[in-house]
């Protein structure tokens, strides 16, 4: 395995990509963490982020819809719809408001894999 | 280069924004706030009654600060400013030197000097802070008071009813409220419609006295008389604040305020000052947009460039009191250097006023009272000097008949530099040029030009700025949906009806591009549903689907959902209201009666969900749709079965009308009433579609709506027997559902509808269009293929896999969610 394992990248296997509906996304529990993965079927890419939504600090950006803004990758907030990139977590509604942390996703065989940089827990960059 | 700049005020964060703006290196900023938060929207300082939290208020958030390197230091204001050694010394004993100074201190509310204004129960209203204390202060208060029928002193008083207090009284000094800005026939006006809000008034009043122990019970006044209050907000008017200048020497107004050259230099020519401190030509500009120009004259000097500060115009809208105020221009011009024309209608509580040059030609100024709709238009015109049409009067009360020309030839005959926006100082040429570069919607220009971020005023001029624009360039106006689809919805719902298409990727394939987004998505498989009825989370609709559709629940603080069962016209068994009582109480769900006459319960995991939907339906439940813009609920009276006045059985009838239409996917939510007689106790009136009870059969009323702009519904059809009644309804909805944009409800449909009422009566009553047997058979369509769609995912277990909230902890709960208690129930905690 290792491809799944490079110096500075933890790849944990979050599930299976049946586990995860064509063009929405799932949450993951990763430690005491939760990872938003995001399935866009018609790109064939996935995506992952923090699932807290920075605005209301609500646990629900996985349940949130995806689509793209010229062409980059976004989620919306089901609560206030505020959307965010995700290829690079910036908030594209308010650009006062705070980041999202983005993780790589690796796909093998069906498996899912997400990528968290060794030394740096997704909390210390969320808040 | 190192500036400091007291004061972290609306005009102190806009001289950092637009310094941050120019992106100069090398230079240092720092600033010093007395206040303990950053800085906020102090011009919509009362919203914060309104349910907006200080987090909307404010401008930027601390990390903004941080990401640009703005030292900023809060709840220590600057005590001392040492002109000759260039440093400040802080509160706190900071020392800081300086090459610029910039003073944005503003002002304070002025308070006279009335014995007892020391007094609990005294507030002023001008922070965050003072809200805060009124908040908490005002439910022992059961009347208040407000010194001051001025601009703030009104939105004061609209703040204290807000708080729940409706013995509110306002006293003022001068004859008339708003004597500043409006003349005396407005004042009346206006004074009898907060009256008939409900406010006290109480003009040519001078209080001598604040009375009480401790604690204010009652003012005293020159005229001898008394008055009894619980709590005062005192909103006489604003001190600059110009105490630290006064101590450096440097030069100040004798009424207050720093004075300043046209530079906004004050009389040290390393300090400035910009705002509601700084005394310009012997005037203090108690508005947001002049210290936002005065903002940017004082950056680019301290620059090195040589902008210059003249006199601002100081037209005013007054937002929130629920009265329109506006005055414009020079309200008023003495008689003889103009001609005014009036228009007043007492009953409508409408007054107007311009004043027009004694040629006839030019808009001087003017007052607007009760509708102030035309007030961008009117102060473009009279501040860009343009010529009136031949008939003066039009511009107040539009051509009656005939073609209709806006006031002077509306915005295209705006000059280039019109300023727009004034708050950001945003120009006709510079929205338009936004327009032309391609930034060919609202918020693309908001953007990109900064114009309507602030006060929002100028949003409708700027919309249509973006149209004119768009259709000078010869481009076809559509209505997109968005980004992905160049069609209207109306377009959409035929093509999909015409391919027979059935899901999201199909449409998209076939007419859209890119992968959609928020907009399009809900937009088009509510057409997919109002079309086929067929299960929403199926064929890869489901991630479609709105937030609150894909989990057939509404999404609450915390993360958690709704459950609402329907309850056909509110009328329901003992046994199943003990069937609700008894999963509420398993799952641990907070229960409420809802305005719509059903039960709501609160407060249910993701997980839990087809489990409590389950034992629901097992009993005889289904869903309520109160998630889906689809039909809500039909609140029925009690009806003839009981009272003594119903004519007929309303309960029976509201039962038919919601079973038919359950399930009813629009683009908008839809709700209906029906009412035993014209005492209208199911407010059928202010329904999408509403009946009432008539000798002879049922009044069929349509298009109104309550929520946030109520409107009454109009009489569609009268003396109905119950099926031409129901025809008509099917008609009228499916008739809606085919031609409104998403997201309208009926009485916004019917407002943009050429024609209005009399064309809806014709095609749906008159069948004009030759449409009316297609639209009953559509709808029959439809009510044929209802299937309640939670009991479709309770039977299907790949549908209820994906209620699940870890995906590889199926079960397992949101260890995030949190709940409070209260009476007796749980409530969700309050979110940050
Ligand atoms: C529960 C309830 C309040 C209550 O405790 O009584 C309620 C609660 C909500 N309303 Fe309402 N409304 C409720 C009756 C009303 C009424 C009164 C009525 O229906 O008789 C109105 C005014 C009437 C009208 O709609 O014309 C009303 C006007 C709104 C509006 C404004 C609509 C408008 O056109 O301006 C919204 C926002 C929207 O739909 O965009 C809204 C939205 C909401 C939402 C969905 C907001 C949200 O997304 O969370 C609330 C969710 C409730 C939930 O999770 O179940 N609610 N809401 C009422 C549920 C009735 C029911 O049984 O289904
Ligand atoms: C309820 C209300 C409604 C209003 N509505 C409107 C409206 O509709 N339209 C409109 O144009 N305007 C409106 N205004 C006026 C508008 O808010 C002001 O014109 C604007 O806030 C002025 O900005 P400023 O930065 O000059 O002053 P401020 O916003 O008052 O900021 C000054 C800041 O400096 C701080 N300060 C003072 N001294 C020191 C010191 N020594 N050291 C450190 N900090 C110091 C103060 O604490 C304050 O935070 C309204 C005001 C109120 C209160
Ligand atoms: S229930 Fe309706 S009125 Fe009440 S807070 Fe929610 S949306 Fe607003
Ligand atoms: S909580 Fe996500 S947008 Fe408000």
């Amino acid at each position: 395995m290792s491809i799944l394992s490079t110096e500075v990248t933890t790849w944990f296997f979050a599930c299976k990509v049946e586990d995860v509906p064509a063009n929405g996304g799932v949450c993951v529990k990763y430690n005491e963490e939760q990872i938003a993965l995001f399935h866009f079927a018609r790109r064939g890419e996935w995506y992952a982020s923090q699932n807290l939504c920075p605005h209301r600090m609500q646990m629900a950006l996985s349940r949130g819809m995806i689509g793209t803004q010229a062409g980059e990758p976004k989620v919306a907030c089901p609560f206030h719809k505020k959307t965010f990139s995700l290829a690079d977590g910036r908030c594209l509604t308010d650009e006062h408001e705070c980041s999202l942390t983005v993780y790589p996703v690796r796909i093998e065989d069906d498996r899912v894999y997400i990528g968290i940089q060794n030394g740096r827990e997704a909390a210390e960059v969320m808040a | 280069m190192k500036i400091v700049i007291i004061g972290n005020g609306m005009v102190g964060y806009k001289f950092c924004e637009k310094l941050i703006a120019r992106a100069i290196p090398g230079i240092t900023i720092v600033v010093f706030g007395e206040e303990p938060r950053p800085a906020y929207d102090r011009v919509h300082l009362s919203s914060f009654f309104d349910g907006k939290t200080e987090e909307d208020l404010q401008l930027a958030p601390l990390g903004w600060y941080a990401k640009n390197n703005i030292r900023l230091h809060l709840g220590d204001p600057v005590q001392h400013i040492d002109a000759s050694a260039k440093t400040v010394l802080t509160h706190t004993g900071l020392v800081e030197e300086y090459d610029y100074l910039v003073m944005a201190t503003g002002s304070s509310a002025f308070v006279p000097d009335i014995p007892g204004v020391d007094k609990d129960g005294v507030f002023v209203y001008r922070t965050i802070e003072d809200l805060e204390m009124m908040r908490s202060y005002a439910p022992k208060a059961k009347s208040a008071a407000v010194i001051g029928g001025g601009l703030l002193g009104l939105e004061a008083a609209k703040a204290l009813i807000d708080l729940g207090i409706t013995d509110t009284h306002i006293i003022e000094f001068s004859s008339r409220l708003m004597p500043r800005q409006i003349d005396e026939s407005g004042s009346r006006i206006l004074q009898h419609q907060l009256e008939q809000m409900g406010l006290k008034i109480h003009t040519s009043k001078n209080t001598t006295e604040i009375a009480g122990e401790h604690t204010i019970d009652s003012m005293n006044f020159t005229d001898g008389t008394s008055l009894k209050v619980d709590m005062l907000v005192i909103s006489a008017g604003i001190k600059p604040r110009d105490e630290l200048a006064a101590l450096a020497d440097l030069e100040t107004g004798r009424r207050g305020g720093i004075v300043v050259n046209e530079k906004m230099q004050t009389t040290n020519p390393a300090i400035y000052a910009i705002g509601e401190c700084a005394l310009f030509e012997g005037m203090i500009y108690g508005l947001v947009a002049p210290g936002y120009e005065m903002a940017e004259v004082a950056l680019d000097n301290i620059l090195g460039g040589s902008k210059i500060f003249s006199a601002f115009d100081m037209s005013t809208k007054l937002k929130l009191i629920g009265v329109d105020v506006a005055s414009f221009g020079d309200p008023f011009t003495p008689d003889n250097e103009c001609r005014a024309i009036v228009f007043e209608d007492h009953v409508k509580g409408v007054y107007k006023r311009i004043n027009v040059s004694n040629d006839g030609q030019y808009l001087l100024g003017g007052i607007l009272i009760g509708d102030a709709s035309a007030y961008n238009m009117l102060l473009q015109t009279a501040k860009n000097k343009m010529k009136l049409p031949a008939n003066p009067e039009d511009v107040l009360l539009g051509t009656r008949g005939g073609s209709g020309t806006e006031a002077g030839g509306g915005i295209l005959g705006l000059p280039g530099d019109a300023v727009i926006c004034s708050c950001e100082g945003v120009t006709k040429e510079a929205i338009c040029k936004a327009v032309e570069d391609g930034h060919e919607n609202f918020n693309a220009v908001k953007k990109c030009t900064k114009a309507a971020t602030c006060c929002g005023g100028c949003t409708p001029m700027v919309k249509d700025l973006i149209t004119y624009t768009l259709k000078a360039q010869g481009k076809y106006i559509r209505n997109v949906l968005c980004e992905h689809f160049q069609y209207s919805r109306q377009e959409m719902f035929d093509l999909i009806k015409i391919k027979n298409l059935k899901t999201y990727d199909e449409v998209l394939d076939h007419y859209g591009n890119g992968d959609g987004c928020e907009v399009c998505k809900p937009a088009i498989v509510s057409i997919i549903a109002s079309l086929w009825n067929e299960m929403v989370l199926v064929k890869g609709n489901d991630t479609a689907q709105d937030s609150n559709d894909r989990y057939l629940a509404n999404i609450q603080k915390g993360g958690t959902y709704s459950v609402v069962p329907r309850i056909p016209g509110g009328e329901i068994t003992p046994q199943k209201l003990m069937v609700i009582g008894r999963v509420a109480d398993k799952y641990g769900l907070y229960t409420k009666i809802t305005g719509g006459q059903r039960i709501d319960m609160f407060g249910a995991h993701v997980s839990d969900l087809p489990n409590i939907w389950e034992e629901l339906i097992a009993e005889g439940f289904e869903s309520g749709h109160a998630y889906g813009k689809a039909l809500r609920t039909v609140k029925s009276c009690v009806g003839s079965t009981w009272c003594r006045f119903g004519l007929h059985d309303s309960v029976s009838f509201a039962i038919r009308v919601e079973e038919r239409y359950r399930g009813l996917r629009a683009p908008h939510k839809l709700k209906s009433a029906v009412s035993g007689c014209i005492r209208e106790c199911a407010e059928a009136q202010s329904k999408d579609f509403g009946i009432i009870a008539t000798e002879r059969g049922w009044n069929l009323y349509v298009c109104g709506n309550g929520g946030s702009k109520p409107q009454h519904a109009l009489l569609l059809g009268t003396d109905l027997d119950s099926e031409t009644c129901i025809r008509l309804i099917d008609r009228f909805l499916m008739f809606y559902i085919k031609t409104a944009d998403p997201l309208t409800r009926t009485a916004t449909w019917l407002n943009k509808m050429e024609g209005g009422i009399e064309y809806l009566k014709n095609v749906v009553v008159n069948d004009s269009l030759g449409i009316a047997d297609e639209l009953e058979k559509e709808m029959q369509f439809l009510v044929d293929n209802y299937k309640c769609e939670w009991r479709e995912v309770v039977e299907n277990p790949e549908l209820r896999k994906r209620f699940n909230h870890f995906v590889n902890a199926p079960g397992e709960k949101d260890p995030n969610v949190k709940f409070d208690t209260l009476r007796d129930q749980k409530k969700a905690a309050e979110w940050k």
